[in-house]
């Protein structure tokens, strides 16, 4: 086993028919950190997060989750983590603790230890006073609270969130960060697949960007900022023929431009003298993101 | 305790708490919905006992020396088992892989598929077999002797409807939409229903309906039930439950096949 990495996957290929989901993927998710995978929809992150549950099997490449070789010893691994889903699969018509109660039966925790491992997912998800409450009964924040609940009742060494706040309103996403940062500081290790740049840069000690199956740039968002983007950035507005040559004054004078909607952004400014007319803004991890994964929608 | 701390449990091919835990699943869901299975499971049967006992038993008074009603109260065990077991097996697998994806949470968690449809299969078995015997009981009511072989039929109730559970979560793993289980309700189910020796007996049909009734895992139920409650067990009976196991044995792999190619990709 590799000491120090809770997941390694060098080269992790995997095809549907004639698209590749993932296209050679290395990634590193070293013991008690947050890893934060982000890309656009469609770059590969959910496909990557069922091949480390081994719901889907490689075609190619060398994976490993808490030192055991998948998919081969993938039901080890799963016995020592926690999967949080990107869409909701709890048993509507149960109630929260028997969710819970069942979880602790299909982890494997023993009997004696069950009431305390339910016990302590119900404070988790703070959900005390509607534990006897049926699910389809519970809100949308709720149900996000209990499903993270669910996959930590038997304390696992890694948890692997799939898009842990999509769809939700802003109240409930800081919420759960807060659940997720408790998590973190216990030194649970976590790897977290998203598209929210927020939510990568405020969780994540590291960041892998992903883009067509491949890992593009990795490393703390703050240092893959400043490689990226710089310190700071000029956004340039104006109509559409202005942005066009403003595009082409940066590119001569070897600036990194990105488009930001109504008006265009000029990165790494810092470094050079300059005379673009705009509003300075303090580079950041979207500017890094667009730029890397590429600005036209698919 | 963590998981780090509890340690790596041993982990092999069809664990017992793998199996537990999808069972603890089904039972603890079953508290929820019992009344409903257990109504239409038995209701049904229990009024083709009644209607076909009564209709048909007011023009035919016996076949083989038996009152007609208690032939049928025999042969609709074998329709109880199909009710209970096929037919939820068939629905209940779709829906929870397709609309509530339970099986991508249970498959997340130590779980490997051939466990999950072997929990199933055997959870539908255990209510068939249950069931299953309601009939055989309303008929007693009705005229049936009881028997020291009634106490098999759970049994044999049990054995074809791990059979009829593995060939329903076949079906739904094989089937893209709900539609597809029109065609094998009509195509497949009914006829074997009808060819069972149910409400019949199959020696007075020609012979190429004889040896297709020979060949229905619900026929071989049929009998076996009969000869239990009957005490006409022989060697033959040996031989029809020998084909239920193997019937069995053949589903539960192709079910398993079906299901992983389904859940896993």
């Amino acid at each position: 086993m590799n000491g120090e990495l809770a997941i390694r996957l060098r080269g992790a290929v995997k095809r549907y028919g004639a698209i590749t989901a993932v296209d050679g993927l290395d990634l590193d998710v070293p013991v008690g950190t947050c890893v934060g995978l982000l890309g656009p929809n469609g770059a590969g992150k959910s496909t990557t997060m069922r091949l480390l549950t081994a719901q889907a099997i490689p075609d190619g490449g060398e994976l490993e989750v808490l030192g055991h070789r998948l998919p081969e010893d993938s039901k080890a691994a799963r016995a020592e983590c926690g999967v949080v889903p990107q869409l909701d699969n709890l048993d509507v018509t149960l109630t929260v603790e028997q969710n819970l109660l069942v979880f602790t039966h299909l982890y494997r925790i023993p009997r004696a230890e069950r009431r305390e491992a339910i016990e302590r997912a119900v404070q988790m998800a703070n959900l005390g006073p509607r534990r006897h409450d049926k699910v389809d009964k519970l809100s949308g924040g709720m149900r996000r609270r209990l499903l993270i609940a669910r996959a930590l009742v038997h304390r696992p060494r890694l948890v692997l969130l799939d898009e842990p706040t999509v769809g939700l309103d802003p109240q409930v996403r800081q919420e759960l960060w807060a659940l997720i940062d408790a998590l973190r500081s216990e030194g649970t290790t976590i790897l977290m697949s998203t598209h929210y740049i927020e939510e990568a840069q405020r969780l994540a000690d590291t960041v892998l960007i992903m883009s067509h199956g491949k890992g593009v740039a990795s490393g703390a968002p703050s240092e893959l900022v400043l490689e990226h983007a710089g310190h700071e950035v000029i956004e340039v507005y104006g109509p559409p023929a202005r942005l066009a040559e403003v595009q082409a004054e940066a590119a001569e004078a070897g600036l990194r431009t990105r488009r930001t909607g109504t008006s265009i952004s000029i990165l790494g400014v810092d470094r050079d003298g300059h005379s673009f007319e705009g509003e300075r803004r303090p580079a950041n991890l979207e500017d890094v993101f667009v730029l890397l994964t590429g600005e036209e929608i698919e | 305790m963590s998981t780090a701390e509890r340690g790596v449990p041993r982990i092999g091919r069809l664990d017992r708490p793998a199996l537990t835990g999808v069972l603890v699943r089904e039972l603890i869901n079953y508290s929820s919905y019992w009344k409903a299975s257990t109504f239409s499971s038995t209701v049904e049967p229990t009024i083709y006992l009644l209607a076909f006992g009564f209709g048909f038993g007011s023009i035919v008074s016996t076949i083989g020396g038996l009152p007609y009603v208690q032939f049928v109260g025999t042969g609709t065990v074998a329709t109880a088992v199909l009710f209970s077991s096929a037919f939820p097996a068939m629905f209940g697998t779709f829906v929870k892989y397709k609309f509530q994806r339970t099986y991508d949470a249970i498959l997340a968690a130590p779980v490997d598929t051939e466990e999950l449809v072997t929990a199933e299969a055997i959870w539908i078995a255990t209510r068939a077999g249950v069931y299953g015997c309601v009939p055989m009981i309303v008929a007693i009511f009705f005229g049936l002797d009881p028997s020291w072989g009634m106490l098999l039929v759970p049994f044999i109730g049990w054995l074809a409807g791990y059979g009829w559970g593995c060939f329903g979560i076949m079906i739904a793993g094989f089937a893209s939409s709900f539609e597809n289980f029109n065609y094998v309700v009509s195509a497949v189910l009914t006829p074997l229903f009808l060819l069972a020796g149910t409400f019949f007996p199959l020696d007075a049909l020609p012979r190429w309906a004889q040896i297709l009734g020979e060949l229905n895992p619900l026929h071989q139920c049929v009998q076996l039930v009969r000869d239990a409650v009957f005490m006409n067990l022989s060697s033959t009976d040996l031989l029809r439950a020998a084909v239920l196991v193997g019937w069995g044995l053949l589903l539960w792999r192709i079910a398993i096949y079906a299901m992983e190619r389904k859940l896993i990709d």
